[in-house]
C-alpha cells in the first residue's frame, strides 16, 4: 500500500517536473525574445532584471525561510556601495570579479545580521530588520566623504566586463550581463531550493516546532538561508552600480524594501518566479501610473498594496468556504489553509 | 542638564500619548499597524485647520481632535482592518504599509508640503522661572496634559468594567469570548480611542514634531520602537520605554546633533537583543 502510494506520488511529481521543464524553458525564452525584439528598451529591462533579482533573493527568505524582512534594502543598497568602492577605488576593476566578491561580503554581512534578526517574534524580526535598514541608510548619509552621503558616488569607472566588453549607453552589452547573472543565480536557487537544505528550510516555514523535533539545526539553517538571500540581494545592489555606474541614497531607502515586497506579492511567494513575474508588473504598472499622474504615484502603489490584500483574504475566505461546503466531514483543509 | 531631563520628559510624554493605542491594539489582536502615525498626523491636520479656519480656541480644539480622529480610526476599522485580524503579519505590514503611503500622498495633496504649525494661546508662550530654572510654559503644560490622559488611560484600563474586559481579552483572546465577551466591540472601540490619543499627541506635539506629509513615516520607528521594547502586556512598559526615548533623543539633540539618529535604531536593536520580547516582558 505504502510502496503504491509511493509509486503514484513519485510518477505525479515526474510528469509535473516534465511539463515544468517546458514551461521553464518557455519562460527564458520570452525573455530572450523580448530582449531580441525591443533593443531600444533595453535600459528599462536592466532595470527590471536587476529588481527581479533583488526580490528573488527576498523570495528565498520569505517564501521558503518564512521571514518577513521590512529592510531587506540594507543589504541592496550595501552591494551597491561596496561595488562603487571597489571601482572607484580600482581595488577590484574587473566587474564579474567585483560583483562575485560584493556577494561574498554581502552574504557575510547578512550572516552577521543574521544573529541580529532570528530572534523572538515576527514583530520583533520586522522591527530589527527595519532599524537594520535604516542604521545603514543613516551611516551611509553621514560618511560623506566615503560615500558622497546625500550627492551620491560619482566618478565610478566600469571597466570592460572580463576584460573584453565595454559597457555602452544603450544598455546592450549590461543587459545580456544582468540577464546571464540572474539566469545562473536562479538556477542555483532553484538547486538550492530542492535540495536537501531547502527542504529543511521549507520544513522550518511549516512548523518550526516539528522541524527541531526530528533534528533539524532550524536557527543554523534560517542564518545560512539569510545569508544567502543577502549575498543575492548585493549582487542585485553590484549590478545596479555597474550598470548605472553611479550609487545614490535611494539604494538604501525605504520604500526599496517597501516596493520588493509589493512585487512579491503580486507575483506570489515560494515558486522562485513570483520575483520575477512581480518584478515585471511592477515595473511596468509603475511607469503606467508614473506617466498617468507623475506626483501622485505613491498613492497608487500604497492603493494597489490595500487592495491586494484586502482580495487576497476575501478570495482566501470564499475559497475557504466552498471548501468547506465539498468536504465538510474531512475537516482539515481549514487548518491547512491558515 | 536639568531643562534637558524637562524637555525629554515632555517629549516622551507626547511620544506615550501617541503611541499607547498601538501598544493595546498590538496586544490586544496581534495586529500590526504601522499606519498608526497616520492618525497622529490627521489629529495635527484636524487641530490646524480648527485653529486656523474655524477659529477654535486652543484648549477646545483638543477634545475636538480627539473626537474627530477616534471617528475616523473607527470608520477605518470597520471598513478595511477588521478584514484583516488573524491575518499573517506579512500581509499587515503590506497593508498598512499601503495606507502610510496613500495618507502621505493625500496630506501632500490636501495641506502641501510644508510643515503646519498651531498657533498657541498666549498664557502658553515664554517661559517661567521655577528654583532658578526655566522652564517652557508649553512643555510644562504637555507634562500636565499628557500626565492627566496617562493617569486616565491607566483607571479606565485598571478599574472600569471596559477596562477589566480589555486585560481579559489581551491575556486570552479566545478564553474572553468564552466567556462572553465581544472582543471584536472591544476591539474597534479600543482602535478609536488609541486613534484619538494618537490625534491629540500629533497636535499637541505639532510644537515639538513637525506636522507635515511624511509624518507618518518618520516616527513610524519612534512608536515601533516604544511598542518593541515597552512590550505589549502592560501600559508600564511603553510609559517607560517612550520616557527613555524623548530623553535619549532630546539630550542627543542637544549634545551631539551631527550623530544622526540612528543611535535610536541601535539603541532599541541592543534592547531587543537582550530582551527580544520587551523591557518587562512576563516569563513564558
Amino acid at each position: 500500500m505504502i510502496s503504491f502510494l509511493r509509486h503514484g506520488i513519485a510518477t505525479a511529481s515526474e510528469s509535473a517536473k516534465r511539463h515544468r521543464w517546458f514551461y521553464e524553458a518557455l519562460f527564458w525564452a520570452a525573455i530572450v525574445l523580448a530582449a531580441l525584439l525591443f533593443p531600444s528598451q533595453h535600459l528599462l529591462m536592466i532595470e527590471i532584471s536587476i529588481i527581479a533579482l533583488f526580490a528573488l533573493s527576498l523570495d528565498l527568505l520569505l517564501g521558503y525561510a518564512g521571514v518577513v524582512s521590512l529592510g531587506h534594502a540594507a543589504f541592496f543598497g550595501f552591494g551597491a556601495y561596496l561595488a562603487g568602492l571597489l571601482a572607484l577605488h580600482g581595488i577590484v576593476r574587473e566587474p564579474v570579479l567585483a560583483m562575485l566578491l560584493t556577494g561574498l561580503i554581502s552574504g557575510l554581512i547578512g550572516l552577521a545580521a543574521s544573529t541580529l534578526v532570528l530572534r523572538g517574534s515576527d514583530l520583533t524580526k520586522i522591527m530589527v530588520t527595519l532599524g537594520l535598514a535604516l542604521v545603514f541608510y543613516e551611516i551611509a548619509n553621514r560618511l560623506t566623504w566615503l560615500t558622497g552621503g546625500a550627492d551620491g558616488m560619482t566618478g565610478i569607472e566600469i571597466a570592460p566586463l572580463l576584460g573584453l566588453f565595454e559597457f555602452d549607453f544603450f544598455g546592450h552589452i549590461g543587459l545580456a550581463y544582468c540577464l546571464v547573472v540572474l539566469f545562473l543565480l536562479f538556477i542555483v536557487a532553484r538547486c538550492v531550493v530542492d535540495s536537501p537544505f531547502g527542504w529543511s528550510i521549507k520544513a522550518i516555514r511549516d512548523n518550526p516546532t516539528r522541524a527541531s523535533a526530528i533534528g533539524v539545526p532550524t536557527h543554523r539553517r534560517l542564518m545560512a538561508m539569510f545569508a544567502l538571500s543577502a549575498a543575492y540581494a548585493g549582487i542585485a545592489g553590484a549590478l545596479l552600480t555597474q550598470t548605472t555606474s553611479f550609487v545614490s541614497l535611494s539604494v538604501l531607502h525605504f520604500e526599496r524594501s517597501a516596493d520588493v515586497l509589493l512585487m512579491l506579492l503580486l507575483g506570489g511567494t515560494g515558486y522562485l518566479y513570483g520575483g520575477l513575474v512581480g518584478a515585471v508588473i511592477f515595473k511596468l504598472l509603475h511607469s503606467w501610473i508614473a506617466s498617468l499622474t507623475p506626483e501622485y504615484w505613491q498613492f497608487w502603489i500604497g492603493a494597489f498594496l490595500v487592495a491586494i490584500v484586502l482580495l487576497r483574504r476575501a478570495s482566501i475566505r470564499s475559497a475557504l468556504a466552498s471548501i468547506g461546503e465539498r468536504f465538510r466531514p474531512a475537516g482539515h483543509a481549514q487548518g491547512r489553509a491558515r | 542638564m536639568l531643562t534637558i531631563l524637562f524637555d525629554g520628559v515632555a517629549y516622551g510624554m507626547v511620544l506615550f500619548i501617541l503611541s499607547c493605542g498601538l501598544a493595546v491594539t498590538l496586544g490586544l489582536m496581534n495586529f500590526i499597524n504601522l499606519a498608526h502615525g497616520a492618525f497622529a498626523m490627521a489629529g495635527g491636520y484636524f487641530a490646524f485647520l480648527l485653529a486656523t479656519r474655524y477659529g477654535v480656541s486652543f484648549f477646545a480644539t483638543i477634545p475636538l481632535v480627539f473626537i474627530l480622529t477616534a471617528g475616523l480610526g473607527l470608520i477605518i476599522e470597520r471598513t478595511l482592518y477588521s478584514h484583516l485580524y488573524g491575518s499573517s503579519h506579512l500581509e499587515q505590514v503590506l497593508f498598512t504599509v499601503g495606507l502610510v503611503l496613500m495618507s502621505i500622498v493625500i496630506a501632500d495633496y490636501f495641506m502641501g508640503a510644508q510643515p503646519v504649525s498651531i498657533p498657541l494661546p498666549e498664557i502658553l508662550r515664554g517661559q517661567i522661572e521655577i528654583g532658578g530654572v526655566g522652564l517652557g510654559r508649553y512643555r510644562l503644560f504637555l507634562i500636565l496634559v499628557c500626565g492627566l490622559l496617562t493617569l486616565g488611560v491607566q483607571l479606565v484600563i485598571s478599574n472600569s468594567r471596559f477596562g477589566r474586559q480589555l486585560r481579559a481579552a489581551v491575556d486570552n483572546a479566545s478564553v474572553a469570548r468564552g466567556v462572553g465577551i465581544r472582543v471584536n466591540r472591544l476591539f474597534a472601540l479600543t482602535f478609536a480611542f488609541g486613534c484619538g490619543l494618537a490625534g491629540i499627541g500629533g497636535a499637541l506635539g505639532a510644537e515639538i514634531m513637525n506636522i507635515e506629509p511624511t509624518f507618518p513615516f518618520k516616527y513610524m520607528i519612534y512608536f515601533l520602537v516604544i511598542v518593541a521594547v515597552g512590550g505589549t502586556t502592560s501600559l508600564t512598559g511603553p510609559f517607560l520605554a517612550a520616557m527613555l526615548l524623548g530623553i535619549a533623543d532630546v539630550a542627543r539633540k542637544y549634545y551631539a546633533p551631527s550623530i544622526g539618529t540612528f543611535t535610536i535604531y541601535v539603541l532599541m536593536i541592543a534592547t531587543l537583543l537582550v530582551r527580544p520580547n520587551g523591557l518587562l516582558a512576563r516569563r513564558s
